[in-house]
C-alpha cells in the first residue's frame, strides 16, 4: 500500500498512452456489464420465491391447447393446494394485428397468486365489478398514454364475438405495478380482461382454460403436487403438464436463444483483443522504464517488490477502467429501458456481475502484467544502467 | 488555433464517415484507383510511397504493437459479421418460404396462421375465386391448412425438457402450392393415418425425429414416416394428415388458412380484390412472400440493433487501440520525419504515409476477421422461437459477400480514425522540437 503513489506515478508517466489504453478497457467492460445484464435477465427470469411456489398446468400436447374448466375444482382439493386461478390467453393488439399487446382474460382471484404485483385495493375491486374492466401494466399504459377511465379498443388476433367482429372494447379500471421485477416485471407489459366476460362474448371458447395456476402450501412439495395435479386427467383426452414457473420459464428462455453461448462467444473475442492491447500497454511502460528499475534496485528495492509493482500497476489499471465500464454500463442500462418505452426490460448490473466483473479485472491485470514484471524482476543492474 | 485545427478536423472526419456509410463498393474502388494513380503518378504520391515504405518495412520489429490493431480490428468484424449473419440468415430463411406467386388466405386480423380460423364455407369458397392456377384436371390448386403446436422432447435436453414445434395438417394439394418440399429420407405420410413427415431443421432439433420411429403427441402414439427439405421455413415444421391433426386437436372441420397456387404473380391483385369483395368473407389475402418477410421483420431488426450496438462498442475500444499503437509508432519516428521535413519533404505525404500504414494493418485485421466469422459461422445452425409461430425455427447464419464489404468497410473507417490523429500530430510537429528531441 505505501507505494501506491509511485505505481501511480508509473502509471500516468505517459498520459496519452495510459488514458487510450483505459478508453478501451472503459469499451470492453461496458459491454460486458450491458451483456451480462441480458444474460442474466435470462437466466433469472422466473428464479424467486414466488417462482418455486406456483405451478403452471397446459395441456400436454401443446401451449395452444386448452382445457375443460372443470379441472379448477379438482385441482382445489389436491393436497397442498393453496389457491386455484385459471387464464386464457387473448391475443389482443392495438390498432394494427402486429401490434402486440400481452393479453390474458384472468379468472377473479388471479391477483390473489402474484403478491409481487401491486394493485390497490380500490381499483381490484372496480375490476371486479367492472365487466368489461382491465387491468394495465404502468409500462404498457405509458407506452399507449392510457389513463384510468379511458375506453380502450382492443382487436383479438383470435377471438371474435359473436357477431364476428374482433373489435373489443375495454374500460381501464386499474394500473398493475410490478414491486419485484425479476418475476412480476412482465406484469408492466399486461393487459388483464375479466375471464367471464371474454367467455361469454366469444363464441370460440365456451368454457374452456388456457392454463391453471396453482400456489402451493409447502414449496418442498411442490414437485408432488405438479405430479398428483398431472394424474387427474391421466389418459383422458386433455392430459396436462405441470411445472414450476421456473421450470416453465426456464424452458421457454432456453426456446428463444442460446444466450450464454452468444455472450460467451462475444466477450471471449473482446477479452482476447483487451489482453493484447493492455499487455502491449504495459510492455512498452515498463521497457522504457527499463533504467528507473534500475535505479529503484540500486537503491534496495527487492527483486520481489519490483515484480509487485509491476504487477499491481497492471492490474490497477485493469480496475480502473473496468470500474469506470461497468459504472457507465449500469447508467445506461436504465436509460436505455425507459427510452425503448417498456419494450426492453433490462436489469442493471447486478452483484454477480460486478463480482465477476472485478474477478476478470484481476485476472486479466495478471495475466498482462506477468510478463513485464517478471521482466523487470530479471532485470540485471549493470547492463540496464549501461543501456544494453 | 491547435483547438480549432482540432475540430475542423474532427467535422472533416464526421463528414468522411457519413460519406463512406453510403458509398458502395465501386466508389471504394474507384478511391482506390484514384489514390494508386496518386501514388504512382505526381512527385507528391512518390514522396508518400517512400516514406510509407520505411514505416512498412519496419513494421515486423513492431510485431507486437501491430498486432494489437489487426486483432482489435479483426475481432470487431469478427463480431459484427457473426451477428449480421444471423439476421441475414433469420430472414433469409423466411424469404425463401414465400414467393409472388403463390398467396395465404387467413381469417381478418390474425397475426398468423396459428391465430387465424376458417370455417368450411370460406374453405370451398375461396379456391374459386379468379386468378387461381388450375392442374391438368381443372381443379383449383389451393392446400387448406391446418396449424397447430406440439411439444416434443428436446435433442439433448433433460428428460422433462420439452420444446414446441409447429404441426402442420395438410392434403395432397401442399405439394402442389410448395414444390420446393422434397422428402429426403422415408416416404409421405398415408393420409388418414397418424403418420408424420418431419422437416430436416425439426428433425435436427427434436429427439426421435427419424424415419420408422414413434413419437408420442399427448396421448396419441404418431409414427415418423418420413423426412422432408425445403430450403426454409417449412424444414422447421412436422407434417401430418390435416383431417387426422384436426381431429386429434379437436378442429373438426375448420382449418387455419389456404395456400394457393397464383395462375401468374400479376393475378394477385385480382384474387385479392375477388375475396375482399365476397360479402360471405372475412378475410385478409396477402402474399406468401409478404407474409413471411412481415414475419422476420421484427426479429430481423432487433438482430441486427444488437449487431450494430455490440460493433460500435467494440469499435470504440479497438479504434483506441489503433491510435495508441500509431502515437507510439510516430514518436519512435519523430526524428526521421522531422528530417525528411528539414529537406524539403512537405507534410501530406507524411500524412498519408502514416494513414497508408495504419489502413493496410486494418485491412489486414478486417480481412482475418472476415474470413474467420465465414469459416466458422457460415451455415452455422442456429434456432429461436420465431415470431409469428408457434414453434421452433430453426435457420443457418449466413455470411454473405455485402457483410463482408460491410465488415471490410468498418475495418477501414477504424483505421481511418485510428490513422488520422498520430497522422496529423506528425505533421504538425516543429521541425526543430522533433530534431532536439531523444
Amino acid at each position: 500500500m505505501k507505494y501506491l503513489h509511485l505505481v501511480w506515478a508509473s502509471l500516468f508517466r505517459r498520459k496519452t498512452r495510459t488514458v487510450l489504453t483505459l478508453v478501451s478497457i472503459i469499451a470492453a467492460f461496458l459491454l460486458f456489464g450491458l451483456l451480462d445484464a441480458v444474460r442474466s435477465s435470462f437466466n433469472q427470469a422466473g428464479q424467486s420465491a414466488n417462482g418455486a411456489a406456483r405451478l403452471q398446468t397446459g395441456s400436454k400436447l401443446s401451449f395452444i391447447q386448452t382445457l375443460p374448466l372443470s379441472l379448477q375444482g379438482q385441482i382445489e382439493r389436491v393436497d397442498g393446494v393453496k389457491l386455484v386461478t385459471h387464464a386464457n390467453w387473448f391475443g389482443g393488439a392495438y390498432q394494427d394485428p402486429h401490434n402486440q399487446v400481452f393479453s390474458f382474460a384472468v379468472a377473479p382471484n388471479y391477483l390473489d397468486m402474484y403478491p409481487e404485483v401491486a394493485v390497490t385495493e380500490a381499483e381490484r375491486k372496480a375490476f371486479a365489478a367492472t365487466r368489461t374492466g382491465a387491468l394495465v401494466g404502468e409500462q404498457l399504459a405509458k407506452r399507449f398514454g392510457w389513463k384510468i377511465g379511458d375506453r380502450v379498443p382492443l382487436q383479438s388476433t383470435i377471438f371474435p364475438d359473436r357477431q364476428g367482429s374482433k373489435n373489443w372494447a375495454f374500460d381501464v379500471v386499474g394500473i398493475l405495478h410490478a414491486s419485484d421485477k425479476k418475476t412480476g416485471g412482465f406484469f408492466d407489459q399486461m393487459f388483464l380482461l375479466n375471464w367471464k366476460y371474454f367467455d361469454d362474448t366469444t363464441p370460440y371458447n365456451q368454457g374452456q382454460v388456457g392454463w391453471y395456476v396453482t400456489r402451493v402450501t409447502d414449496v418442498n412439495q411442490a414437485d408432488r403436487v405438479a405430479k398428483a395435479i398431472d394424474a387427474l386427467s391421466a389418459n383422458s383426452d386433455h392430459e396436462t403438464r405441470t411445472q414450476t414457473e421456473q421450470a416453465a420459464t426456464a424452458s421457454w428462455m432456453k426456446q428463444l436463444a442460446d444466450i450464454g453461448l452468444i455472450v460467451g462467444s462475444i466477450m471471449g473475442a473482446v477479452f482476447f483483443t483487451l489482453l493484447l492491447l493492455s499487455g502491449n500497454t504495459m510492455m512498452q511502460a515498463v521497457r522504457e522504464r527499463t533504467s528507473e528499475i534500475a535505479v529503484l534496485k540500486t537503491i534496495g528495492f527487492s527483486s520481489r517488490s519490483v515484480l509487485a509493482m509491476v504487477l499491481a500497476e497492471s492490474v490497477l489499471l485493469l480496475v480502473l477502467g473496468g470500474v469506470v465500464g461497468l459504472a457507465l454500463a449500469s447508467a445506461i442500462i436504465p436509460a436505455v429501458s425507459s427510452g425503448s418505452g417498456g419494450m426492453l426490460n433490462l436489469p442493471t448490473v447486478g452483484k454477480d456481475s460486478w463480482l465477476l466483473g472485478l474477478g476478470l479485472m484481476a485476472l486479466i491485470g495478471v495475466l498482462v502484467g506477468a510478463l513485464p514484471a517478471w521482466n523487470a524482476m530479471r532485470l540485471n543492474i549493470v547492463d540496464a544502467l549501461a543501456g544494453r | 488555433m491547435t483547438w480549432l485545427m482540432n475540430a475542423l478536423l474532427f467535422l472533416f472526419l464526421l463528414v468522411v464517415m457519413a460519406a463512406w456509410v453510403m458509398l458502395p463498393w465501386p466508389g471504394a474502388l474507384a478511391l482506390a484507383l484514384l489514390l494508386a494513380a496518386w501514388l504512382l503518378l505526381t512527385r507528391r504520391g512518390r514522396q508518400a510511397r517512400s516514406v510509407a515504405g520505411v514505416g512498412i518495412s519496419t513494421l515486423r520489429q513492431r510485431l507486437g504493437a501491430s498486432a494489437v490493431i489487426v486483432v482489435g480490428i479483426a475481432g470487431v468484424v469478427g463480431v459484427l459479421v457473426a451477428l449480421l449473419a444471423m439476421a441475414e440468415g433469420y430472414s433469409e430463411t423466411l424469404r425463401n418460404t414465400g414467393s409472388t406467386d403463390t398467396a395465404i388466405v387467413m381469417r381478418g386480423a390474425s397475426a398468423a396462421e396459428v391465430a387465424s380460423v376458417l370455417d368450411r364455407d370460406s374453405l370451398t369458397l375461396i379456391p374459386q375465386a379468379a386468378g387461381v392456377a388450375r392442374d391438368a384436371k381443372g381443379e383449383p390448386i389451393a392446400s387448406s391448412e391446418i396449424v397447430v403446436a406440439a411439444n416434443l422432447p428436446m435433442k439433448g435436453g433433460g428428460p422433462d425438457d420439452e420444446g414446441s414445434v409447429q404441426l402442420r395438417g395438410v392434403g395432397d394439394q401442399a405439394w402442389a402450392v410448395r414444390p420446393q418440399v422434397k422428402i429426403i429420407a422415408g416416404r409421405r405420410f398415408e393420409p388418414g393415418l397418424r403418420e408424420l413427415i418431419v422437416g430436416r431443421g425439426a428433425a435436427r432439433q427434436f429427439a426421435g425425429l427419424e424415419p420408422g420411429r414413434e413419437i408420442r403427441l399427448g396421448t396419441q402414439q404418431w409414427k415418423v414416416a418420413g423426412v422432408f427439405a425445403s430450403g426454409d421455413a417449412m424444414e422447421s415444421e412436422i407434417w401430418g394428415d390435416a383431417s387426422v391433426v384436426a381431429d386429434t386437436y379437436r378442429r373438426g372441420s375448420s382449418r387455419a388458412s389456404v395456400t394457393v397456387r397464383l395462375s401468374d404473380p400479376q393475378a394477385f391483385g385480382g384474387f385479392k380484390t375477388a375475396l375482399e369483395a365476397n360479402p360471405q368473407l372475412k378475410v385478409d389475402v396477402s402474399t406468401t412472400l409478404d407474409y413471411f418477410s412481415q414475419q422476420s421483420e421484427k426479429v430481423t431488426k432487433v438482430l441486427r440493433i444488437i449487431g450494430i450496438t455490440v460493433g460500435t462498442i467494440m469499435a470504440i475500444g479497438a479504434m483506441f487501440g489503433a491510435l495508441n499503437t500509431m502515437f507510439a509508432a510516430v514518436a519512435a519516428r519523430a526524428r526521421e520525419i522531422a528530417t525528411l521535413r528539414a529537406i524539403g519533404f512537405p507534410g501530406l505525404p507524411v500524412v498519408v504515409a502514416v494513414m497508408l500504414e495504419t489502413m493496410l494493418l486494418a485491412l489486414v485485421g478486417g480481412v482475418i476477421g472476415g474470413l474467420a466469422a465465414w469459416l466458422i459461422f457460415n451455415g452455422y445452425n442456429a434456432s429461436t422461437m420465431a415470431a409469428g409461430s408457434v414453434g421452433q425455427l430453426a435457420f443457418e447464419l449466413r455470411v454473405t459477400p455485402e457483410l463482408l464489404w460491410t465488415g471490410l468497410k468498418w475495418a477501414l473507417a477504424i483505421g481511418f480514425i485510428g490513422g488520422l490523429f498520430p497522422a496529423v500530430r506528425a505533421a504538425r510537429l516543429p521541425v526543430t522540437t522533433a530534431l532536439r528531441e531523444l
